[in-house]
């Protein structure tokens, strides 16, 4: 799996902080019995959902070995109209690795002369429906009950931003070829 | 239950894609579990400051001021605020995320948490700028976010809509 190697995480770092001070708020605002209980509560959480991490990682790493992305490319950059939308929104469903790898397969489709609304509908289906990012890291924030509600409207919305992008780019392409 | 059956289910795509995988070369396997196993390391205290930290952060914020902003009678100005937020959250999923479970931990209603995370994740401005503009044509990025503004308010009502599931 390709990789940017970071030299220190900003991300985390800036959440650690936040915690250890609304921790230390809690302990000296609410007293020792409350600081254990918000401990005891969501450690519970966190050993529940380590196992379905474990197995979340491993469906990631073993779909991108065994699914070759430029088969990904090759049934997006074939077809066209709603059709062309539905494989696109299906290849970004499944489609494994990060935004660093993700983004240069939409930009090589419309290098290939794939149509517009399928090169959306690919990015919008892997930031929405994408399993990587939801069994990594959604599932175990949130939990199962609110990945799959969310999961429930947002198969529609590729769709959507493929066919409205594809009428916007054809409307401002129409627009520009006049003189 | 439904957590369980879900546990259950990705274990057994787990056990399909080694057999897959073993089926093709043994190398794969070993690649993939050593890999996995990196990555669930790596994740791991990610996680927990998340998952227990946002219990902290969540009983820190004022619940009252936070159901008011994002609660469930929020409306479309409470997935308006919180698809504003999700646009302008920085930083990877731990930041994202963490807000998010914060903010439901503390009075913000899922369809409101439903539209920032969906806005995260089409259009967070500083993702967008390092990844997406580099790797595609500037007009095609423009094309994608403007289009995709509807799409964290369709998300929050289709989830009120649609109740639990």
């Amino acid at each position: 799996m390709v990789r940017k190697r970071k030299p220190f995480d900003w991300s985390t770092a800036l959440v650690t902080v936040c915690v250890v001070v609304a921790a230390i708020v809690v302990y000296l605002r609410d007293g020792q019995a409350r600081f254990v209980a918000v401990f005891v509560n969501d450690a519970g959480i966190f050993l529940d959902i380590l196992p379905k991490m474990a197995a979340g990682c491993l469906i990631g790493v073993f779909s991108t070995l065994l699914i070759p992305r430029e088969m990904v490319a090759r049934w997006v950059g074939a077809e066209s109209g709603i059709v062309g939308l539905l494989i696109a929104t299906a290849a970004g469903a499944i489609m494994p690795g990060g935004p660093v790898t993700v983004y240069p397969v939409a930009g090589a489709f419309l290098a290939v002369g794939a149509d517009i609304g399928a090169a959306l509908a690919f990015v919008t289906s892997w930031t929405l429906l994408g399993y990587a990012r939801a069994l990594v890291w959604e599932l175990p924030f949130f939990g199962p009950d609110f990945v799959l509600w969310r999961m429930t409207v947002a198969p529609l919305f590729p769709l959507f931003v493929g066919v409205v992008g594809r009428i916007v780019a054809q409307a401002i392409m129409t627009r520009e070829a006049k003189p | 239950m439904m957590a369980l059956a879900i546990g259950a289910l990705l274990w057994v795509i787990v056990a399909a894609l080694v057999l897959i995988a073993a089926l093709r070369s043994g190398s794969i396997v070993e690649t993939g579990l050593r890999e996995g196993a990196l990555d669930f390391l790596r994740l791991t205290p990610r996680v927990l400051i998340g998952v227990v930290g946002s219990g902290y952060v969540a009983a820190v914020l004022p619940p009252e001021v936070l159901a008011g902003l994002l609660g469930p009678k929020s409306g479309l100005l409470g997935t308006a605020i919180a698809t504003l937020a999700g646009a302008f959250t920085p930083g990877g999923p731990v930041v994202g995320f963490s807000i998010g479970v914060a903010a439901l931990k503390s009075g913000a209603a899922a369809p409101q948490v439903i539209a920032y995370t969906t806005a995260w994740a089409l259009f967070a401005i500083q993702r967008v700028a390092s990844y997406e503009v580099v790797a595609m044509p500037v007009r095609v990025v423009w094309l994608r976010v403007l289009v995709s503004i509807p799409v964290p308010f369709l998300a929050a009502f289709g989830a009120m809509l649609l109740g639990k599931p």
